[in-house]
């Protein structure tokens, strides 16, 4: 008869090997890293909220809102045949009116000083509409690098929405290990200052790239080192590529001999874009999220209405199991996000870690079953340009290989949970 | 001093966990837990508000937080006292209890919850029938009424508990002229008595857990029906409710349920790992772990008054888990899963996976997706209640009697 108590969405000692009690719950980044040494195994000290808060469901209003409005899936498919395909417009209206672009950024610096709680249920939201909006990129991957690299020159006009930034790295990296740059430390030029550097190399398969003016450069120098590159500044070059997803286009940048000005190096620089990828698997994963219970709730309202046989189809067995399951998975995906959402707002950690890889796990798998739903239980129409379903499915399929696939999310419980793998 | 808050009803401030440790000292104080006769003791503690304290004052509880009442049963393992054995009594303490609660009158909760909380009184389910599995409201067991008196006859099956079991909850059809739902009543039944002859049912795990029971001419005093004549639905609703939630709804920690053990094995066993079982094995962990965050989340939910429809899908994850997971055990095991550890004919007191070896949990967790309702029932009724899609079309609208058998 004993009841449930407050403790138990705090992970047990049960793989904890090593006994020190680690301290995600304090912030600040310095567990975060790639490697096994960013995983090692503690007892977390705090319990997760996996609830939705007032302010969050009021955010998640204000966003909805304004989605229903200004991005309805006809103009985002219309969209997407344009030279014009992330949606300017919607961007500095949801940074203006709503404050999303500066979530994370404290107040000191023109944001709201919200958390990765508040950044997920905007992200759910996106997803619900995929629309095209550099969010994931700028609001929370590049200020995520920035803030953890502690570099505030760009933060006031991210907040505002004035600058977009991008981190670049392919989308396709994963969060364990350091992506390899394609970026190399250039010779300065004469009349270059201390502190100037010069960039070159391409990059290739960003995400959020084609609206930012300003890129987070990774170059693999001696010492490791994380460059701010201005978009205007000569020798730089954006070609947009023919995307799965033309809901959040990917492009490949080009810099040649560029002037770029250093904002991390070494450990601090390594630190901070593991904090952003690993942010940005955690807020992708709300982003799956929101898009799988769309796909869910677009089917269910179809099958009610949609007769075959002089009956609704959403009265026959098989279509109603299948929802069912679906339903379920949706209930798992999100306890799984909002525990990563809510221990990125503690801080990095092994937990945090943990939490990302499973949801970002849970998440991938069921945004994908859900669009592939929908598509076959709207039928016929589902298989059509003029029907949104294909749009979701595009996204949750490039969703589900951004920032880590769930299978690579998942090998790493091999340290995370102490499963090793086969010699 | 906290007896005088909880008696100023809802304006009194509701006592916390320090004012509920304060009360088991005083309680400790005046019952040796060293020198008290067990069940005198727990009588005593029944009495005293300390049961189950989110129950009503008078009925073992003082209408507090459910959430308080590990408090309680924290100070009471701490000082080593007699334990009611909860285990033993899961059906009379997860689903009697709650039933006899909403349902029953008040001298029969008097008469009842006592014994039942203290393990006096062990209770078990008269529910399913050869006949009536997933519909159960086409039950055939008969109660006939004769003063004050039913007479009760027919088979009941998967009763577990049955062999110890002094009550039972029985569901029987008393009006066969109207439609099914409509005319069934809901008893409790007096299971020492010459109409109850209880038989073992041997399940595939060998062992026999549950029993079938044949009621011939069983006499239930009119004292001893919960609700009114031909409301046996709606009380049956809230018991099988109760049951769904406690199986697959219990908060346990990381690594807490069946995959502690395949885990276990991993680790110490380098030489039975295969690619293919790792992948295997990953993803098991990994969504068992998001099933244990789902039930934390709903926990949550229900601590901050929201319940949602999720409780419903946590015992579905669990059947499916415990499943995949038994499975994967056993093929791990290689040729130790070839093995078994004991076919005999056993009755165990209640349903533990632990203890045994692989092969008895991957036979047992097969019984996962039947009990308590069906995983193919409960995706009907996710369908259906939570996502509004529509009712199958029915063919046993009519009375009862006039249906296929």
């Amino acid at each position: 008869m004993t009841e449930a108590t407050a403790s138990e969405a705090t992970a047990s000692e049960a793989t904890a090997s090593n006994t020190t009690v680690n301290d995600a719950a304090s912030g600040g980044a310095a567990a975060t890293g790639f490697g096994p040494g960013a995983s090692g195994r503690g007892r977390p000290a705090r319990t997760a909220n996996l609830l939705y808060g007032e302010t969050e469901t009021e955010l998640r209003a204000a966003v909805r809102g304004l989605l229903a409005d200004k991005a309805p899936w006809r103009d985002v498919l219309a969209r997407t045949e344009t030279g014009q395909t992330c949606d300017d417009g919607l961007w500095h209206t949801l940074a203006a009116e709503v404050g999303c672009a500066g979530l994370l950024i404290p107040e000191s610096l023109g944001g709201a000083g919200a958390s990765y709680r508040e950044a997920a249920v905007v992200a759910e939201e996106l997803g619900r509409t995929v629309a095209p909006v550099p969010f994931l990129g700028s609001a929370v991957i590049a200020t995520a690098a920035l803030l953890a690299a502690g570099d505030t020159e760009f933060l006031p006009e991210l907040a505002s929405g004035a600058v977009t930034a991008s981190l670049a790295i392919p989308f396709a990296a994963g969060t364990r290990t350091r992506p390899e740059s394609t970026v190399r430390l250039d010779a300065p030029q004469r009349g270059d200052e201390r502190g100037e550097y010069r960039l070159t190399g391409t990059i290739t398969g960003l995400a959020d790239a084609l609206p930012a003016s300003v890129l987070i450069v990774p170059v693999d120098s001696v010492p490791y080192g994380l460059y701010a590159v201005r978009v205007s500044e000569p020798g730089v070059g954006k070609r947009p590529l023919v995307s799965l997803d033309m809901t959040r286009q990917l492009s490949e940048v080009r810099l040649e001999q560029v002037l770029a000005r250093r904002i991390a190096a070494g450990p601090a620089a390594e630190q901070a874009v593991a904090a952003a990828l690993l942010a940005g698997a955690g807020v992708l994963a709300s982003e799956q999220l929101g898009l799988a219970e769309q796909c869910l709730d677009a089917t269910v309202a179809y099958v009610k209405e949609r007769h075959q046989f002089a009956r609704p189809v959403g009265g026959f067995q098989a279509i109603k199991h299948r929802l069912a399951d679906l339903w379920v998975s949706v209930t798992q995906a999100r306890a799984a996000a909002r525990y990563a959402a809510d221990w990125l707002a503690a801080g990095f950690g092994p937990e945090t870690t943990m939490a990302v890889a499973l949801a970002k796990a849970a998440c991938s798998d069921t945004a994908l079953k859900a669009a592939q739903e929908m598509i076959q239980l709207h039928g016929g129409i589902g298989f059509t340009w003029e029907h949104p379903a294909h749009l979701y499915l595009k996204r949750a399929k490039a969703d589900s290989i951004g920032l880590g696939t769930a299978d690579a999310h998942r090998a790493s419980l091999d340290v995370l949970a102490n499963l090793p793998a086969p010699e | 001093m906290l007896s005088d808050k909880t008696d100023q009803g809802g304006n009194g401030q509701l006592p916390d966990a320090d004012a509920l440790r304060s009360q088991v000292a005083e309680f400790l104080a005046a019952h040796d837990p060293g020198s008290a006769e067990r069940l005198e003791f727990l009588r005593a503690r029944f009495d005293a508000g300390l049961a189950w304290v989110h129950y009503p004052a008078g009925l073992g509880g003082q209408g507090l937080p459910r959430s308080l009442q590990v408090v309680v049963d924290r100070e009471f393992t701490a000082a080593g006292t007699p334990s009611n054995h909860p285990e033993r009594n899961g059906i009379g303490l997860g689903m009697a209890a709650p039933t006899i609660l909403a349902h029953g009158t008040p001298e029969q909760k008097e008469r009842w919850l006592r014994p039942l909380w203290t393990g006096e009184e062990i209770w078990c389910q008269l529910f399913s029938e050869p006949g009536a599995g997933s519909d159960l409201a086409g039950l055939s067991t008969r109660a006939v009424r004769d003063g004050d008196t039913w007479t009760a006859s027919g088979q009941k099956v998967w009763t577990s508990s049955a062999h110890m079991a002094k009550r039972a909850l029985l569901v029987a059809r008393t009006n066969p002229d109207v439609p099914k739902h409509e005319g069934l009543t809901y008893f409790a039944l007096d299971m020492k008595q010459p109409g109850v002859e209880v038989r073992p049912l041997r399940q595939i795990t060998g062992e026999a857990e549950f029993n079938e029971v044949f009621l011939t001419d069983a006499q239930i005093p009119d004292a001893d029906r919960i609700g009114d004549v031909g409301q046996g639905w709606t009380v049956s609703m809230s018991t099988l409710m109760n049951e769904r939630v406690s199986i697959g709804g219990n908060a346990m920690p990381r690594e807490g349920g069946m995959i502690a053990s395949a885990a276990r094995t991993w680790r110490e066993h380098p030489e039975l790992r295969t690619p293919g079982l790792y992948d295997r094995l990953l993803k098991l962990w990994a969504d068992a772990e998001v099933a244990r965050l789902a039930g934390a989340r709903l926990r949550q939910q229900l601590a901050a008054g929201q319940p949602g429809p999720e409780g419903s899908a946590a015992k579905l994850v669990f059947a499916r888990l415990n499943q995949e997971i038994s499975e994967f055990e056993v093929e791990l095991a290689g040729g130790e899963g070839l093995l078994y550890d004991d076919w005999t004919l056993r009755r165990p007191e209640g349903a533990n996976f632990f203890g045994r070896n692989p092969g008895f949990r991957f036979l047992r967790a097969k019984g996962n997706s039947i009990e308590g309702g069906t995983s193919e029932i409960l995706r009907n009724i996710i369908a259906e209640r939570v996502l509004g899609l529509p009712k199958e079309a029915r063919v046993d609208t009519g009375p009862w009697k006039d249906l296929p058998r």
